[in-house]
């Protein structure tokens, strides 16, 4: 056997699914399984017909519908008020039908928001390399899938190619030991480095999150973290795939079965980093010392611990730094040194591809059990999918939610980034477990405060933030 | 794409770190399934007063509703410029405004790939650079910069001169007017010679059938 050098799992990854790599010129990059949805790809597929070109592989392509579509009830999701919303998802059926890409639909039982369906249908897979029209693609990486989001004219390249150009990424190695303290989440993690690194802290590099805090998460807590690593500018995040997400994959729709399962884990256990192989960068954390974390600011870097206060300038920040800081207090209408919990709220959001899994629903649902909604408060859950909707259902969540005062509504992105009928009015001050604070992004206007969906449901309660480490539980279901 | 070289312009100062890309065209335009017309959405809420009486009337403080900066074909921004949601749109927008060229000292990466599908240069210089520009082109709208793209330099004409990286490949594309899909065709035989082998491979599937 040759000596091989040792390799990360991207390189792995990459190296797989290289399909010529011209001197001079970025690598082509073959793509296993493109995700399409409404808002980025009909330009796309109007540049194929204005070209003749077929989509080369529609095996290779999955569609649904989540960013547009209303979350109040079946009937408004039927029936589209909003007229351009309609149009858009109805050139998405047509592009659909025309090209012979699977679509699910408003009224399947498998649609959801993009990021949260390819995992649950078992599309998903380790060593596999996904794309999206959507930034947030690189949730999927916490199979051990080389993900990214990527512009129209790249949708628009993969449905004719099936591949991309890509120059190859650096890569960078986030270490996290230890064991995470009580009522610490994936979330507080992911939001912990994003305010390490800062928003543009891993541009240009594929960041794999290793190290035991992540081994001990679930599927759900490493795609919440692997979801908010474009947050950080990273191309990719990415989780060694182990026991855990096998486990996971068992069963699921699309998942390999019988012999073809065996020889899929032992392909899938040979991708993990290899010992001694080289990193750009390598940053650790120690689990213990994070704290729940909570954005006061308008960029998901501008985070704080819940124990702490809305921060006092940098003076030894640059000029443009230190505008974006006064900005950014302006807009969301905050006093330095303030204390984060006694900042009142007006919405709560649980929902988007960062945190409305089943996961996220099971843990929000036990903290309020027993308690209601503040009544200067007005909070809705959005389950990320279907399944997610049918399976807390059946767990009987739905009833908790709502008989805490809670809206319970039908999947979709929702108020993450408002492109339907759920948005912030100008000035409301929401806690909410979605991925972006940028101005204006629920609503004008509207105030957007990053947390975990405990935190999101301690919130809804109290009507301020308050630290979930000292809540107490009711419904004896707490931990 | 149309083909570009070298680019003389007034330039548009916005003197903002991390300025995203639901800024630059927020998410109600995002509906549309035109590839133009949207220009006039261009930072739509930032070139709106937001509160007061006011509410929804142009912003006379912000840069391009400064009559004096109308047809600016350079944009002048601060730090990792772009960040945020992949939108295309945000890219179409800038053309479709009239802006051809960004300096920044950085971009973020999805951004950065759209707008080189869209013909438009974008220039790194340093922080230190991009802050004498901002403050010459806010002192004197008129003041005028010149982008070379095949010498890889910035000039203008009170004097300052510069130089910028770019990807060389990126630069033959920009200046050729270069197709991405008709370049990747160009390696159709290694690409079936690739699938054929890689569909063998169960695993990369992205629908495994027992």
């Amino acid at each position: 056997m040759s000596e091989m050098k040792p390799r990360t799992l991207f390189e792995k990854v990459w190296d797989q699914h290289l399909v010529a790599s011209p001197a001079g010129e970025p690598s082509l990059l073959y793509i296993d399984l493109h995700l399409v949805h409404e808002v980025t790809s009909p330009q796309a597929f109007d540049g194929l017909r204005m070209a003749g070109r077929k989509l080369r592989r529609p095996d290779r392509t999955v569609a649904t519908v989540d960013h547009n579509v209303p979350t109040s009830s079946v009937q408004d999701r039927l029936v589209i008020a909003d007229q351009i919303a309609s149009r858009q998802i109805d050139a998405l059926r047509r592009n659909c039908a025309e090209f012979g890409v699977e679509l699910y639909d408003v009224q399947s039982r498998e649609q959801g928001i993009v990021h949260i369906i390819g995992p649950e249908l078992g599309l998903t897979k380790p060593g596999m390399t996904i794309v999206c029209g959507d930034s947030h693609t690189s949730t999927h990486g916490a199979f051990g899938a080389l993900a990214f989001g990527i512009g129209t004219s790249e949708v628009e390249h993969v449905m004719a190619t099936q591949t991309l150009p890509q120059d190859k990424p650096k890569t960078l190695r986030i270490t996290v030991d230890g064991e995470l303290p009580y009522g610490v989440t994936a979330k507080d993690i992911v939001l912990h480095i994003i305010g390490e690194i800062g928003t543009a802290g891993a541009t240009g590099h594929v960041v794999e999150y290793a190290g035991s805090a992540i081994r001990a998460l679930s599927m759900e807590g490493r795609m919440t973290i692997c979801n908010m690593s474009i947050e950080a500018g990273a191309r990719a995040g990415m989780i060694a795939p182990d026991s855990v997400t096998y486990s996971y994959l068992m069963g699921r729709r699309f998942s390999p079965q019988g012999a073809a399962w065996d020889e899929a884990v032992a392909h899938w256990s040979s991708l993990a980093t290899d010992d001694g192989a080289a990193f750009d960068r390598e940053l650790v954390i120690d689990a213990a010392t994070l704290t729940p974390t909570v954005t006061w600011g308008t960029s998901p870097g501008m985070v704080t611990g819940i124990e702490s206060t809305v921060p006092l300038p940098d003076p030894n920040a640059s000029e443009a730094d230190r505008k974006g800081f006064e900005r950014a207090l302006e807009y969301m209408d905050l006093k330095p040194g303030t204390p984060m919990e006694e900042i009142a709220i007006d919405r709560v959001f649980i929902g988007s591809c960062t945190n409305a899994r089943i996961e996220d629903l099971r843990a929000a649902a036990a903290l309020i059990q027993g308690y209601k909604v503040a009544t200067t408060v007005r909070a809705m859950v959005v389950p990320g999918s279907q399944s997610v909707k049918a399976q807390a259902e059946a767990e009987g969540l739905d009833v908790v939610f709502k008989t805490a005062g809670f809206d319970w509504r039908e999947p979709g992105c929702s108020m993450c980034l408002g492109m339907n009928p759920d948005i912030l009015a100008p000035g409301e001050r929401c806690a909410s477990t979605s991925n972006r604070n940028f101005e204006g992004r629920q609503g004008r206007g509207g105030r957007t405060h990053l947390v975990s969906p405990v935190m999101a449901a301690a919130a809804a309660i109290a009507g301020h933030f308050t630290d979930v480490r000292k809540w107490e539980f009711k419904g004896g279901a707490g931990r | 794409m149309i083909a570009i070289n070298e680019l003389t312009s007034i330039a548009a100062p916005l003197d903002i770190s991390n300025i995203d890309t639901d800024q630059i065209i927020p998410k109600q335009f995002l509906k549309r399934i035109e590839r133009t017309g949207y220009g006039e959405f261009l930072f739509f809420d930032w070139r709106r007063i937001q509160e007061g009486p006011d509410t929804g009337k142009p912003d006379t403080s912000f840069a391009l509703n400064d009559p004096s900066y109308t047809g600016a074909k350079i944009l002048i921004a601060g730090k990792n410029f772009g960040c945020g949601s992949s939108r295309e749109h945000a890219a179409w927008a800038l053309t479709d405004f009239g802006f051809l060229a960004v300096i920044a000292p950085s971009f973020a990466d999805i951004f950065f790939s759209n707008a080189g599908k869209n013909g438009m240069i974008l220039v790194r210089l340093s922080e230190e650079d991009v802050n004498l520009l901002t403050h010459r082109s806010q002192k004197n709208p008129q003041h005028k910069i010149t982008i070379n793209l095949e010498a890889q330099t910035v000039t203008d004409d009170e004097g300052f001169s510069g130089t910028f990286e770019i990807d060389p490949f990126r630069k033959y594309c920009l200046l050729n007017g270069l197709d991405d899909i008709g370049l990747t065709l160009r390696h159709e035989a290694a690409l079936d010679a690739f699938e054929t082998k890689h569909d063998g491979e169960f695993w990369s599937s992205p629908r495994v059938t027992a």
